[in-house]
Parts: structure tokens; C-alpha cells; sequence
């Protein structure tokens, strides 16, 4: 009576559970992203490093003072990467090439299917119909795995505070800008226009359009078009994109399909476990019975 | 405790002292001794000043860690979000405390009776186990008060963690369950016993479910990073079996070891059904996990062909992999399959040793050492968080002794009915008077019907 009850409500938690997960996005092997998503592109081969960027984003996100002033050209000399305190943070590259060193704006990529939004328990991450991938810090509970999952290493944590230490990232300026249809603080400020606003779906045709009219100048590849799933910041670069700090081994497949195979694997174990191993007591409760070959545990028994 | 014994007095193994009056909690509590032999005795004991000298300098160390936060604690680090507390307290942990299912199947479902006198070591072993790493979970969380919030506020069903996160709860609450019949014996309370008994076939079952996904959870955690994790550690496909399959072997050869050690500095504790069993129970556990070892050797081969990694191995990482491949198990498993075959059953421990080692190091190799292998530099925990780890360490090692002092874990809990008949003096010794005792050898169908 016990076991019967037992099992059933295992098969029930197994396929509840199971049609859960197939709703909630996991099976999302062919998502083409959200046809109204907004995004950049980024000509790097016009950023002149003038680290404007970061200063309008550290006013516009009301971030800390940063180390040294927004002009300091010093920082160029080691790569940084995003943290809680600057959401983004230009980068030099290709210092010692006669083409002049290269720049590149880093922070997040606002990705189509965002391994930071799958892999985080508490749902802390959203992204929206805009394409911005924004946070709850309300609901963090500061595990960092979203920090693990991020392919390019763009969630910081507040490592210092101790009463509110949450996530912190790029949101594409959603409460202040993108929610009203003004674009990012970023994009607004830029003097050479390496940054272009606009739908994810034109900027994709704009990107090919300069390249194709300018082949010499771009390499033939839009990073963030296809990566992961796809990006909704684009880049476009003269030299090959492993050279100033993108990772080239990136699969264009979404994080979250590497996960398919364990979580395709959870209904399974919820439903076939409970009766496999019940079978199994039962088996061997009639072989002790009978002289069956459970020599052992009877010689122990006596 | 066993010069004292030794001096004539009696160890507690039943609710009644030498006179047959019912003992108080507070007697149980302090092992049946008054109050300054207690204390006399824990002073006695070299291996307290060492624990008091880690705690003397960790719990302060500790609470700074919440009063200062992580970045005091821990190396705090963009690019290295896991460290010690995580890839030593949980990834480590976890696997090393899968012997509570493992033996309950044996026991419970495979009808394994053989093994029972070293079941509920393996059931408290699991419990602690896990305690354990929520509290390594809790010193690292940014948010320790907030852990509830997967549970009740907030839910991420489709995220790993949540499955680890409830799964771990869920079977936190079983291996409860399961551990308080020894307590329930011990404050006396039988009904609460049977209770827990009707419903063992029931928790064994859903022990094993969970532990198979959250054992393999805590691998697929992983695969969220792929690139990450160095690819010899890594498989997008076996991940989770990868950590599934050799958490059989590491809870196996856990109980191993601590049963080892136990037997060795608690002798006294344990009683002659458990001291005479000890190698054989040994010896099976050893055959159980050098199956899982040479299944484990052999999915890890697999996961590398897969991918065809073979190239890796011609580096510096391949040769610290092949290390942990060969001194973490493929010795311990030439030693184990030895060690049976010649019932030499200390080689048998000795090769449970080496694969904790190799259980241990294969987790730390995953979440800290070799995660972002890419990056130039490697992370080296500071200070802090060493202390602070090898504090909850030691105190989980308290713990465990706290209760195999007291709960009948390593012995059996003599019964009342049981109890009557046996009103020796007082002058016969304590560990003498036990084996004399005819009930203390009550058999499994003996207790069976008890329950
Ligand atoms: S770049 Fe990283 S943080 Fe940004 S949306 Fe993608 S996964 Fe999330
Ligand atoms: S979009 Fe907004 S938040 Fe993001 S980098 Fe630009 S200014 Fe900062
Ligand atoms: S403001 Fe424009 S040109 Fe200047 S660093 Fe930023 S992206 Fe480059």
C-alpha cells in the first residue's frame, strides 16, 4: 500500500517535472531569437579608444568612481574585463602591428539564449522582448554560477559588499534607455560611430552590407551572428576576431544544448528508478525465501 | 575513554545504567561519566588541542568571512567564481557521501544483510556528508540567507543548480529520516523507530533516485561551460555520469576509511558484532567499488575517444591528468582487486585511501585547478579560505565523533526487553562485560522482528 502510494507519486513528480522542462526552453535547438530584439553592432575598425564609453556607462549606471580617470591611457596596457563596478571596458589589442593597435569595447553580449538566464536557479535573469538580458539583484543569492556559464566571462560580483553582494553586468541601459526606445548611453556618446543602434535583424544586413562593399578592410565574419545561439551585440573586425580577444572555439549552438543530454536524462531516472528498484527488493526478498543463491547474507543471517 | 574503561567503568549502550535505573539525557550525553571525568577525559585526548588550536584560530577567521565579506575571505576573483569552499566543501564532499544510499540499496533492496553492521555508519556518513557541504555552500553563497529562495521565492526549474539545490534538500530530509532511528533508540522513543522503519523501503528508493541526479547534477553543472574546464576533465555527454559513477567508489571507500578509523581510535565505541565483521564488510565494500572504478576507468577512456582527445595527453595538463587517473585509481584499484583476492585487508584500506585521494582530486581538478585553463594565470587560495575550509573541516570531523560516541552506530543499541536479565556488578569490565552478554550479539532476525 506504502510502495504503491510511493511510486505513484514518483511518476507523478517524474512527468510533471519532465513537461515542465520541455516548456520552460530547453528545447530550443532551432530558436531563431526574439524578432523584435534591438542591438549594436560594433565597427572595431573605427573605435579610436577613446574610452568614452565607459565613462557614459559608468554615469548612466550610476557606478562607482572608477581607479583612475575615464582618459588614462595606461589601462590599455593590461586586457580587463567587465566587473561589478565598470560594465564595460575598451580593450587594446595588435600594439606592436603597423595597422596600429586595435580596440574593442567589451561587455555583455545580451545573448539570444543566455547561459547566465539558464543556468541560474533562482530565475534571477530575464531577457526581454528588446533583447536586453537584465537581473533581479532582489533574488540573487550569489551562488556565481551564472559567472561559470557565461561564455564570455561578463558577470562580476560584488565580491566586496557584505550585506548586498549581487551580480552585476551590462542591462543595455533597459530601465533607463532601451524601455523607452532610446538607445544606450554607450552607443549615444560614441564620437566615430563604431557603435550603431537599431533592430538585431537590420544590423545583421547592415554588417554583411559593409563588408561586402569594403572587403579589404573586415574580416568575412559578423561575431556574434551565429555564436551561441547569436548575440544582440555584433561585432565586425579588420583582423581575425582570436587576435583581439574573441574566443574563436565557440560553438554556434546555444550553452544550454551541452546540457540537454543530463537534463533529458532527469525524467528518466525519476520514472524508471522507483520501479526498477522496488522489482529488485522484491526479487531478492523471494530468493531469500526460497534456497536461492544468497549464500552469504544467510550464512550471516544464522 | 579507554583508559577509563579500562579502569572498570562501564560503557552506555543501553537506557539503563549498572543498577538498573533509566539514565538521564544528560548522563547519555556525557558518555555515562560525571561531568569532570568528562572533561578530564577530553583533555586527555591529544587529537582535542590540535582541534582546539584550528578552531582557536578558524571560527574567528570564519565569522570575519560574514562580517567582512568574501572578498576578505576568499580570493574573490572574476574569473575564478568557484574556489575552495565549492570545489574542496561541495564538489568534494557530495561524492564522498554517496555510501548512504549505496549501502541502504544493498542493505534494504538487495537484501545484502551481510553488510548491515556497517550500514548506518554509511547512512551517518552520508547525512554528515551532505550537512556539510551545505554548510561549505552557505560560507560561500554571497547571500547565505537567501538559500531558501529556489525552494520558496524564486524558481529556476530549468537550471541545474535547482535540480542540485532541491534534489540535496530533498535527500538531506531522507538521509534524516534514515539516521534517526539510531536516534530514536537512543532517547528512547520506539514508536518514532517503527515509524521511520514502515517507510525505509520507501526513502531507500527515493535515496537513490536523488542521489543519481544530484551526483550527476553536480558534473552537468559543467557543461554549462564548455571550453571552460579543461577537455580532458570535460565531456558534454558523460559529464554527469563521469561524476555519478565515481561517487560510487568515493562514498564506498569513505566508509572504508572512516570505518578504519574508527575502529582504530573508537574501539571502545564499537561493539563485537561490528568488530568482528569489520573485514569482511571491508572486503565486500572494496568489491563493489572496484567495480565502480574499473567502470569509471573505462567511461573516462571512452569520454576521451568520444571527443578524441588523445592529443591532450602529450602536455602538461595530460600528464597531471594521467596522475590523477593512476595514483587516484588505477592503483587503488591494483591494490583493492590485490587486497580481496589475498584478504589482505589492509592494502584493501590503503587502496580505499587512495581513491578518496583520487575521488577528492578529480573534483578540486574540475571546479578550481584546471577551470579556465585558458586564462594565463592559475588561482591560488589565500590563506583565509584555506583556514576557514580546513575549519568546517574539522568540524564536521567533531560532529562525526559526537555522534559515534553516542548514537548506536558502531554498536547496537541493547533493548529494554532485553535489558532485564542483564544486572552484572559493576566490577567486571565495561568492554569484557559486553561481549559476555548474550544480547549484545542479538542477531539481524533478532532485531527485525524488534522493529
Ligand atoms: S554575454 Fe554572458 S552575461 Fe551576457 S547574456 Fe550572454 S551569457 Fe549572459
Ligand atoms: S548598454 Fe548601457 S549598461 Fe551596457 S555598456 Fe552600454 S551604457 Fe553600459
Ligand atoms: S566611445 Fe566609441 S570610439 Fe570611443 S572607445 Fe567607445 S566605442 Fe571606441
Amino acid at each position: 500500500m506504502k510502495r504503491r502510494n510511493f511510486l505513484k507519486a514518483c511518476l507523478i513528480g517524474g512527468t510533471t517535472i519532465a513537461m515542465g522542462k520541455t516548456n520552460k526552453g530547453w528545447a530550443s535547438g532551432s530558436f531563431e531569437g526574439y524578432p523584435e530584439s534591438m542591438g549594436v553592432l560594433v565597427d572595431t575598425t573605427r573605435c579610436i579608444g577613446c574610452r568614452s564609453c565607459e565613462a557614459a556607462c559608468n554615469k548612466e549606471q550610476n557606478l562607482p568612481e572608477p581607479d583612475t580617470s575615464f582618459d588614462d591611457k595606461s589601462v590599455f596596457e593590461e586586457p580587463r574585463r567587465p566587473t561589478a563596478k565598470a560594465y564595460t571596458v575598451v580593450n587594446q589589442y595588435e600594439k606592436q602591428k603597423p595597422g596600429g593597435p586595435v580596440y574593442r569595447k567589451v561587455q555583455c553580449n545580451h545573448c539570444n539564449e543566455p547561459a547566465c538566464l539558464t543556468s541560474c536557479f533562482v530565475n534571477a535573469y530575464t531577457k526581454t522582448k528588446e533583447g536586453a538580458v537584465i537581473y533581479n539583484s532582489k533574488v540573487c543569492v550569489g551562488c556565481r554560477n551564472c559567472m561559470i556559464a557565461c561564455p564570455f566571462n561578463v558577470p562580476g560580483y560584488d565580491y566586496e559588499s557584505v550585506t548586498n553582494p549581487v551580480i552585476k553586468k551590462c542591462i543595455l541601459c533597459y530601465d533607463t534607455r532601451l524601455k523607452v526606445g532610446k538607445p544606450p548611453a554607450c552607443v549615444e556618446i560614441c564620437p566615430q560611430e563604431a557603435l550603431t543602434f537599431g533592430h538585431r535583424a537590420d544590423l545583421i544586413k547592415v554588417a554583411h552590407e559593409r563588408i561586402r562593399s569594403n572587403p579589404d578592410r573586415y574580416v568575412d565574419h559578423v561575431y556574434g551572428e551565429k555564436e551561441v545561439g547569436g548575440t544582440s551585440w555584433l561585432y565586425l573586425s579588420g583582423t581575425e576576431f582570436d587576435k583581439i580577444g574573441f574566443d574563436p572555439s565557440l560553438s554556434n549552438d546555444p550553452i544550454i544544448s551541452n546540457v540537454k543530454d543530463f537534463l533529458g536524462m532527469v525524467p528518466m531516472v525519476l520514472s524508471i528508478w522507483p520501479a526498477l528498484f522496488s522489482g529488485i527488493h522484491l526479487l531478492s526478498k523471494h530468493d531469500a525465501g526460497s534456497e536461492g543463491h544468497d549464500t552469504e547474507s544467510k550464512e550471516e543471517d544464522r | 575513554m579507554k583508559n577509563m574503561i579500562k579502569h572498570g567503568l562501564a560503557v552506555v549502550d543501553s537506557p539503563y545504567d549498572e543498577s538498573g535505573r533509566k539514565r538521564t539525557v544528560v548522563e547519555k550525553l556525557l558518555l555515562g561519566l560525571t561531568p569532570s571525568q568528562y572533561l578530564l577525559q577530553a583533555f586527555r585526548n591529544p587529537f582535542n588541542w590540535i582541534l582546539a588550536a584550528i578552531f582557536a584560530i578558524g571560527i574567528p577567521i570564519l565569522l570575519g568571512r560574514f562580517v567582512f565579506g568574501l572578498a576578505w575571505a576568499t580570493s574573490g576573483s572574476n574569473d575564478y567564481p568557484w574556489g575552495l569552499f565549492l570545489g574542496f566543501g561541495l564538489f568534494a564532499m557530495v561524492p564522498l557521501s554517496s555510501s548512504g544510499f549505496q549501502l541502504g540499496t544493498a542493505c534494504e533492496i538487495f537484501g545484502r544483510h551481510d553488510l548491515e553492521p556497517i550500514e548506518r555508519l554509511a547512512l551517518l556518513n552520508g547525512l554528515l556528508g551532505y550537512f556539510f557541504a551545505v554548510v561549505y555552500l552557505l560560507a560561500d553563497l554571497g547571500q547565505p540567507w537567501r538559500l531558501p529562495y529556489p525552494m520558496v521565492v524564486s524558481f529556476g526549474p530549468a537550471a541545474v543548480l535547482f535540480l542540485v539545490a532541491w534534489h540535496v534538500a530533498t535527500y538531506l530530509s531522507v538521509q534524516v529520516a534514515e539516521v534517526s532511528t539510531a536516534f530514536f533508540e537512543w532517547i528512547g522513543f520506539p514508536a518514532g523507530k517503527r515509524g521511520v522503519r514502515r517507510i525505509t523501503l520507501g526513502l531507500t528508493v527515493s535515496g537513490i533516485i536523488l542521489s543519481t541526479l544530484h551526483q550527476g547534477a553536480l558534473g552537468a553543472l559543467f557543461t554549462y561551460a564548455p571550453g571552460k574546464v579543461h577537455p580532458l576533465w570535460y565531456s558534454s555527454s558523460f559529464q554527469w555520469l563521469h561524476f555519478f559513477v565515481s561517487s560510487l567508489p568515493g562514498g564506498l571507500c569513505m566508509v572504508i576509511t572512516v570505518s578504519t578509523i574508527a575502529s582504530k581510535f573508537m574501539g571502545w565505541r564499537a561493539d563485537r558484532r561490528f568488530r568482528e565483521k569489520l573485514d569482511r564488510c571491508t572486503v565486500s565494500l572494496a568489491k563493489g567499488a572496484c567495480m565502480g572504478i574499473a567502470t569509471y576507468i573505462t567511461i573516462k577512456l571512452i569520454g576521451i575517444a568520444h571527443d578524441n582527445k588523445w592529443s591532450y595527453l602529450d602536455s602538461g595538463w595530460g600528464q597531471w591528468f594521467m596522475l590523477e587517473i593512476i595514483l587516484g585509481f588505477m592503483l587503488p584499484l591494483v591494490l583493492m582487486t590485490y587486497g580481496v583476492h589475498t584478504r589482505k585487508v589492509n592494502i584493501v584500506r590503503l587502496g580505499a585511501f587512495a581513491t578518496v585521494f583520487g575521488v577528492v582530486l578529480n573534483r578540486v581538478n574540475t571546479a578550481i585547478i584546471t577551470f579556465n585553463w585558458k586564462l594565463p594565470e592559475r588561482e591560488i587560495p589565500p590563506w583565509r579560505e584555506v583556514v576557514i575550509s580546513l575549519t568546517i573541516f574539522a568540524i564536521y570531523i567533531v560532529v562525526y565523533r559526537f555522534i559515534l560516541y553516542r548514537l548506536p552506530i558502531l554498536y547496537k543499541w541493547r533493548q529494554q526487553e532485553e535489558e532485564v536479565p542483564v544486572t552484572e556488578t559493576v566490577t567486571v569490565p565495561a568492554a569484557g562485560r559486553r561481549e559476555a552478554s548474550p544480547v549484545a550479539v542479538a542477531s539481524y532476525s533478532n532485531m527485525t522482528k524488534l522493529d
